[in-house]
């Protein structure tokens, strides 16, 4: 679904992303992992055309999204901290991201609920908190019913309810066969969505397995010791 | 675009420091009008305050907007919509919302007090330089991705278009004082967007009799329609040209 050919990417003499190559497939649920500055949030703003990459090239069902727009209709993006004109209200703010959409579908509105959003609609942004703000950036990203889903740290931020609210909701997005790409330094909260890891270091792509591959290789019970495990055997 | 332009408008509309720099300006004319007996006095008066302080709150609030709308530009582009149309409609919500203000605050004042023309010329000028420097703002704010430099340059820019562009006019006016530099002067003073909104007033007012030889000059090149028209193409270029630069840089830029 989405093909990352050789891309590479520097901030000055900082090589944020070396020549990566990565293939992306429907119904993977995929975590993102590696230290803080290995180039993650890079990667994911490539994907989203945020960011250009100098070389190399990103297909999004077969097209490079390269001079295009129109296949960001199919993801949902949740940012890692979501900040929003500070005299908006939420209902504003759902209702520009609508009409910016445009889409035909129904739209998917049970983080809506959950999440009561529908009493906060008059609220200034300004006046949330950091986690209301996450919560608004969670239901913008799955309102959409969109084939892709990448989210930056979803969970950062978040009380403990919602964060399983959002949980349960990544599970059924993975169980109606979307390609989920989440990052989180919190292996532990991953644990029970993932099927696949990716885990980067300076920029490269260090692994991409397949999760129960990868613990079964290791002997180990869990992600978080199966990487461990790996890195200290100098394999990865 | 439009419904971006929409809520982009909206939002700096309610901006306080939008509402306040109306008032200001309101506050300023009326008085300017109220004090003077001349209509004439009243307009140089308010064309003082208007070459001073519309340049510099067009310039500052459009730079600061726009770097505290970083993240809001992020979750657009995010989003199934053309880079270029998410800075088009920035720039357009910030003229729109800097023209509105320069309107009521000057322009009904204007309308009642000054002759119609004149009025006309001044709401156009006015309203060029408003959109000129959020032009310029655009620019600032591509240069750099601190907050605080962009700012500065802004600053400066501002400094430099405003008071010290006349200085430095002035200075070459001295010191080649012997030397026919009138058209030359002319040339110079194309380059600043803020002299030529106030040559173009000035010229519409009976004071430019006062400024001798140099006026009469200023009254050949700009006083036809044709020179009229050629200064409001300069202007137009004020505008076009550094938002198109910030556009080429915003678009290659990584958010």
């Amino acid at each position: 679904m989405i093909s990352i050919k050789n891309i590479s990417k520097n901030f000055g003499k900082l090589k944020a992303i070396d020549n990566l190559n990565l293939e992306l497939n429907k119904g993977e649920c995929i975590a993102l992992i590696g230290p803080n500055g290995c180039g993650k949030t890079t990667l994911i703003k490539s994907i989203l055309g945020m960011v250009l990459p100098e070389s190399g090239e990103i297909l999004f069902d077969g097209k490079s999204i390269k001079n295009d727009n129109d296949y960001r209709n199919y993801i949902g993006y949740m940012p890692q901290i979501g900040r929003y004109p500070e005299n908006m209200t939420i209902g504003q703010i759902v209702n520009m991201i609508q009409g910016i959409r445009n889409t035909q579908e129904a739209l998917d509105k049970t983080l809506y609920e959950q999440y009561a959003i529908e009493k906060m609609l008059d609220k200034k942004m300004r006046t949330l908190s950091g986690g209301t703000t996450q919560k608004v950036s969670a239901v913008l990203a799955f309102m959409f019913q969109s084939k892709v889903l990448i989210l930056d740290e979803p969970t950062a931020g978040l009380d403990p309810i919602s964060s399983e609210i959002l949980k349960e909701k990544i599970i059924d997005a993975k169980n109606k066969g979307k390609l989920i790409l989440i990052t989180s330094h919190l292996l532990s909260e991953l644990e029970d969505l993932v099927t696949q890891v990716i885990f980067m270091q300076e920029g490269k792509l260090i692994l991409h397995e397949n999760v129960n591959d990868l613990k079964q290789k290791t002997g180990e019970q869990t992600i978080a010791k199966s990487i461990i495990q790996l890195l200290k055997q100098g394999k990865a | 675009m439009i419904r971006i332009l929409k809520y982009v408008a909206l939002d700096i509309l309610k901006n306080k420091i939008v509402i306040a720099y109306t008032i200001m300006l309101a506050l300023f004319s009326w008085s300017a009008f109220g004090l003077e007996d001349n209509e004439s006095k009243g307009i140089l008066t308010v064309l003082n305050i208007v070459l001073l302080t519309v340049p510099l709150v067009s310039i500052l609030f459009s730079t600061i907007y726009i770097y505290n709308s970083n993240e809001f530009v992020e979750l657009l582009v995010s989003n199934p919509v053309k880079r270029s149309m998410v800075w088009k409609a920035l720039f357009t919500g910030l003229s729109i919302s800097m023209v509105a203000a320069y309107w009521i605050g000057v322009g009904i004042p204007l309308l009642i007090y000054a002759n119609f023309a004149t009025a006309i010329m001044m709401l156009l000028a006015g309203s060029l330089l408003s959109v000129i420097f959020v032009s310029v703002a655009f620019l600032c704010s591509t240069l750099t991705r601190d907050k605080a430099k962009g700012i500065g340059i802004s600053i400066m820019l501002w400094l430099y278009f405003a008071l010290l562009f006349d200085g430095l006019v002035l200075f070459l006016f001295f010191q080649f004082a012997d030397y026919p530099i009138e058209k030359v002067v002319v040339l110079l003073s194309a380059l600043s967007p803020v002299d030529l909104s106030r040559i173009l007033i000035l010229l519409r007012l009976d004071v430019s009799a006062m400024m001798g030889y140099t006026g009469a000059v200023f009254q050949q090149y700009f006083g036809s329609s044709w020179g009229l028209l050629v200064s409001f193409g300069l202007l137009c270029l004020w505008v076009f040209v550094p938002f198109y630069i910030s556009l080429r840089k915003f678009k290659r830029k990584d958010l």
